[in-house]
């Protein structure tokens, strides 16, 4: 029995996104991902004795840039606080981040879930410093006989957004992932690069019986970073949880981690073992006042985002469907973009960009961003299929070579002589000598088989190399068939 | 010997004619400190090499007839919680005995730029926690007044040094009192500048809030003149203040005519020594004989001053020193696990006064207690600020002494709540931020004893400007250990 039937899952998410600045969050290092091993690092980061953060003022910038991108209220008066505990990952054992008043709070953002539309709250978002990475000899921390801390990561910008505990169903909990790290990508607070960690998930899941109205105990599940991992983390979850409860058991309020190996999450720590971080105000930094000025500046600039992309391609004739394709990947959504600068069939656009080109970048593992054939190429080729030089079946062709030599669709038609034959002499020619060759298909079309013609228009394509105008070819040869 | 009790204007004019060159300035203190540390021990470091080696740049620029600042070629002395780049800084604790920061502070990087000679790093209570420099991880410095007895803290190295003659200048740091104290308790001047008028960028934080960096001197013309090359705006610091820094010689006037001047009956209260007092209320008087017009006023929350200051200083210090934990510098003991070598490392290199604030401080911060007394704390320190805001409307300066007692013995006192009341008249002023001066202004027994004045924030001139007038028309600062013509 599936956990389903009996129980409805509530679910909120706390979200740590890596902000896309140059420089860490309270000293001028660079947050470059990949650098050698402490190699990023400066007295400020590294904690050491007598040094002072100095906020980066970009960080600021981002973190209301997030909170207008996700409805929220932008504080005006807001401070930072250390988060004690002790990990040699953290150079000061304490963390500069925000406590009672974040920068952002009382947002939501919405998803779409089978065609309903549902908005998800957002209790808050502030701005952290991310901490280091330990370094094992071993392959993990257990199997290890020593273990080294890169200090790299350490104060690279963390934006952590927290959920209202809306989310009533996995699939509802992906769509609110996958919308927040769209936005997330849209806006530029972060690049959103899971691979590399930037984007990290907690979450918080408990179940209830169908029908009640009180939440249930829940458990924390820490560090997750990919959506692939939060669907099957929750999946395990909400079936451990679901096994507890129809044994009479009772859930355990703890948190816990995900072993993607063995596809089960396991207990860290309970309640009552819970750290006390002792919050107080950080006394190295002044309050953070923020005029309104400040935030009207950063509205104004503000990009489009994935919700009003989406109905802007709608707008263009795009069905909902094209439009959510297109959006879900930022890179895809720009060089649909750029090329429809310069072809305004957004329709046809859109069935290349997501069949043919997409097919071809996926066989070679290439991205958007590095397409090889340009938005612009895209668009003269299309342009060249639309003024009828060319047909949609050599289009095809002319794609891949693009891709493969870089050379503009013209200059391919042009070289390889692939322009549409739209010359009716020259076509009657051909077709006059399709119709000898093939007496019985004539036959059979006469005699009422209109499939006939199908295989007959297929034979004066192939002796033209597919380069006759199929419109012409059809006329013409109807015509010569009803003589 | 005339030349170490000369003034740092007397030693610049001497440079400046080639009466001296730096490096004979500089070995001459350098010799004068040999024959004196074995006595006084106000040096956890000397630097000769560095210090021989600076001072030897200093002498080509002088012999090219370049024009030199008034601090140049001098030789000086930091307390040992500021950083300084290659040079052992240990903030007087085994924990961070082979710690050699990669970087100045601030202040050192300022000195340096001013062309002030380093001579060494100074002893003091660990971590600038205490007020006789006993809480010394290595070992207690001595009053150059009497050697049996404390020079005060925890800036202790920083006022022995001057009053032993050992550097014309050094600075200190002053979290509840650390710089006025040992000031008062060894006869000289010593200045705690308003909250954010010194960058802390570089001076390993005891409590981020109170903590404040300043000169200590002979004379308060020498105070004013250090206070030129480190005061002023540090972007490092984001609690350092933007603001004109005057040139502080500018308010060296012997006039205090029209000075209005409050006397706040708190602060000759309980405790005070009546032989104390007594030297305060004849300071107060010669200031009235010289035009100043004298008032009794009152801060009412003062009484809670205390017991504020011991919430909120040790709340900030357990988190500021959390970073002591043996995996990346200073001193690691050797244990099975981290979390045992995290406990071993600090429970072994640290001292009983750092491991007491550490717990009071983690205490008061822990849920279900935050409220209760960090919170309320911060609350008190509100009334306490504005009780100064009140009387600031009506005075320039208040007048109060800097302990309530001369200098005691090492030794003596074993009780810490005992020691914490020593600080009872310094600890205000860092709660409110504001700046004070400690200046001689007498003897009992043979021991010199401090006035206290406290000034407006970013008032420091007026409180030069009262200081000089006292000193003026007074002989306290020309008084000199006794011991110091011995080895001469």
């Amino acid at each position: 029995m599936a956990y389903d039937d009996k129980y409805e899952m509530v679910c909120g998410v706390e979200t740590h996104v890596e902000m896309a600045t140059k420089t860490k969050i309270f000293c001028g290092c660079s947050t470059e991902f990949g650098g050698e091993q402490n190699t990023h690092v400066c007295p400020v980061c590294l904690g050491l004795p007598g040094v002072l953060p100095v906020l980066n003022r970009e960080v600021v910038n981002l973190a209301i840039k997030a909170g207008l991108a996700l409805n929220c209220e932008i504080a005006e008066f807001s401070k930072f606080d250390r988060k004690n505990y002790y990990y040699p990952d953290l150079p000061k054992n304490y963390q500069t981040s925000q406590y009672d008043l974040p920068i952002c709070k009382n947002g939501w953002l919405e998803i779409s879930v089978n065609g309903e539309k549902k908005k998800i709250g957002i209790t808050r978002a502030h701005m952290e410093e991310d901490a280091g990475k330990l370094v094992h000899s071993g392959e993990t921390i257990t199997t290890s006989n020593s273990s080294g801390v890169d200090y790299n990561r350490t104060g690279v910008p963390l934006l952590e957004i927290v959920s209202e505990p809306d989310m009533r169903s996995v699939d509802e909990v992906l769509a609110y992932l996958e919308e927040l790290v769209q936005i997330m990508e849209y806006a530029g607070i972060s690049d959103c690069k899971m691979e590399q960690g930037s984007v990290r998930f907690d979450v918080n899941v408990s179940l209830r019986l169908k029908g009640s109205s009180e939440f249930g105990t829940r458990t924390e599940t820490k560090n997750l970073n990919s959506f692939n991992s939060v669907r099957r983390c929750l999946e395990y979850e909400l079936e451990r949880q679901a096994d507890i409860l129809d044994e009479g058991g009772a859930i355990v309020q703890e948190t816990r981690t995900w072993d993607e190996g063995k596809g089960m999450t396991l207990s860290l720590r309970s309640k009552e073992e819970a750290h006390d971080y002792r919050y107080f105000p950080e006394p190295d930094l002044m309050p953070l006042v923020i005029d309104r000025k400040w935030v009207d500046e950063i509205r104004s600039a503000m990009p489009e985002l994935p919700a009003a992309k989406r109905q802007r391609l709608q707008s263009l004739g795009l069905p909902e469907y094209d439009a959510g394709v297109i959006t879900s990947f930022k890179a895809m959504a720009d060089y649909f973009d750029a090329a429809l600068e310069k072809f305004d069939d957004a329709k046809t656009l859109a069935n290349w960009v997501m069949g043919d080109l997409s097919g071809l970048l996926k066989a070679n593992s290439c991205s958007f961003e590095d397409s090889p054939v340009s938005p612009v190429q895209l668009a003269g080729l299309l342009t060249l299929i639309k003024k009828g030089e060319i047909s949609g079946k050599i289009g095809k062709t002319v794609i891949e070579e693009i891709y493969k030599t870089g050379k503009d669709p013209e200059t391919i038609v042009k070289e390889k002589g692939l322009v549409q034959i739209s010359d009716e002499g020259a076509l009657e020619k051909i077709i006059d000598e399709v119709i000898a060759a093939n007496p019985k298909s004539v036959g059979d079309y006469q005699a009422g088989k209109e499939n006939a013609i199908g295989f007959l228009v297929g034979q004066i394509m192939k002796a033209t190399k597919g380069q006759a105008n199929p419109g012409l070819v059809n006329k013409l040869l109807r015509g010569k068939l009803a003589e | 010997m005339g030349l170490i009790n000369k003034s740092i204007d007397d030693l610049h004019t001497m440079l400046v004619k080639k009466e001296i060159s730096s490096t004979e300035l500089t070995k001459e203190f350098l010799t004068h400190i040999k024959n004196t540390e074995a006595k006084v021990r106000a040096f956890l470091t000397i630097t000769e090499e560095t210090a021989l080696a600076a001072a030897a740049k200093i002498d080509e620029k002088i012999a090219k007839n370049e024009t030199i600042g008034i601090l140049e070629g001098l030789p000086a002395a930091l307390k040992d919680n500021m950083c300084t780049e290659g040079i052992a800084t240990t903030c007087g604790s085994r924990i961070l005995e082979n710690f050699v920061p990669p970087y100045d502070a601030t202040v050192t990087a300022k000195l340096k730029e001013a062309g002030a000679v380093l001579v060494g790093k100074l002893n003091m209570d660990e971590f600038a926690m205490g007020s006789s420099t006993e809480n010394s991880g290595f070992f207690p410095t001595s009053n150059p007044w009497d050697m049996k007895r404390v020079p005060g803290g925890s800036s202790g190295g920083s006022a022995a040094s001057v009053a032993a003659r050992e550097v014309p200048f050094t600075l200190g740091s002053d979290t509840g009192g650390s710089i006025r104290q040992p000031a008062a308790f060894c006869g000289v001047v010593g200045l705690k500048p308003t909250y954010g008028a010194v960058s802390r960028y570089g001076l390993v934080a005891f409590a981020s809030s109170l903590d404040q960096i300043g000169p200590l001197t002979k004379t308060v013309r020498d105070n004013a003149l250090v206070l030129n090359a480190v005061a002023g705006h540090d972007p490092k610091d984001s609690t350092s203040v933007p603001f004109n820094k005057p040139d502080y010689t500018q308010f060296l006037e012997n006039n205090v005519k029209g000075l209005k001047i409050g006397v706040p009956k708190e602060f000759f209260g309980l405790g005070l020594q009546p032989e104390v007092e007594k030297v305060i209320r004849n300071g107060i008087q010669t200031l009235q004989e010289l035009g100043a017009e004298v008032e009794e006023c009152s801060l009412p929350h003062m009484e809670y001053a205390m017991p504020t200051y011991y919430i909120i200083a040790p709340a900030e210090c357990s988190s500021n020193l959390a970073r002591y934990d043996g995996v990346r510098y200073g001193y690691r003991a050797e244990a099975d696990d981290m979390i045992d070598m995290f406990k071993d490392t600090r429970a072994k290199g640290f001292g009983q006064e750092v491991k007491r604030r550490i717990m009071l401080g983690t205490y008061a911060l822990s849920s279900g207690y935050y409220d209760a007394y960090y919170l309320k704390a911060q609350k008190v320190r509100t009334l306490i600020k504005q009780d100064f805001d009140k009387v600031f409307a009506r005075y320039d300066v208040l007048i109060s002494p800097t302990a309530p007692t001369p200098a005691y013995k090492i030794g003596e006192i074993s009780d810490p709540l005992t020691i914490y009341m020593g600080d009872v008249y310094t600890i205000p002023v860092n709660l409110a931020g504001l700046p004070a001066i400690s200046l001689p202004a007498g003897f009992v027994n043979g021991l010199p004893v401090g006035m206290q004045l406290i000034g407006k924030h970013f008032d420091e001139g007026v409180l030069y400007r009262a200081a000089y007038t006292f000193e003026q028309n007074t002989d306290y600062h020309k008084e000199i250990p006794a011991f110091i013509k011995e080895v001469g």
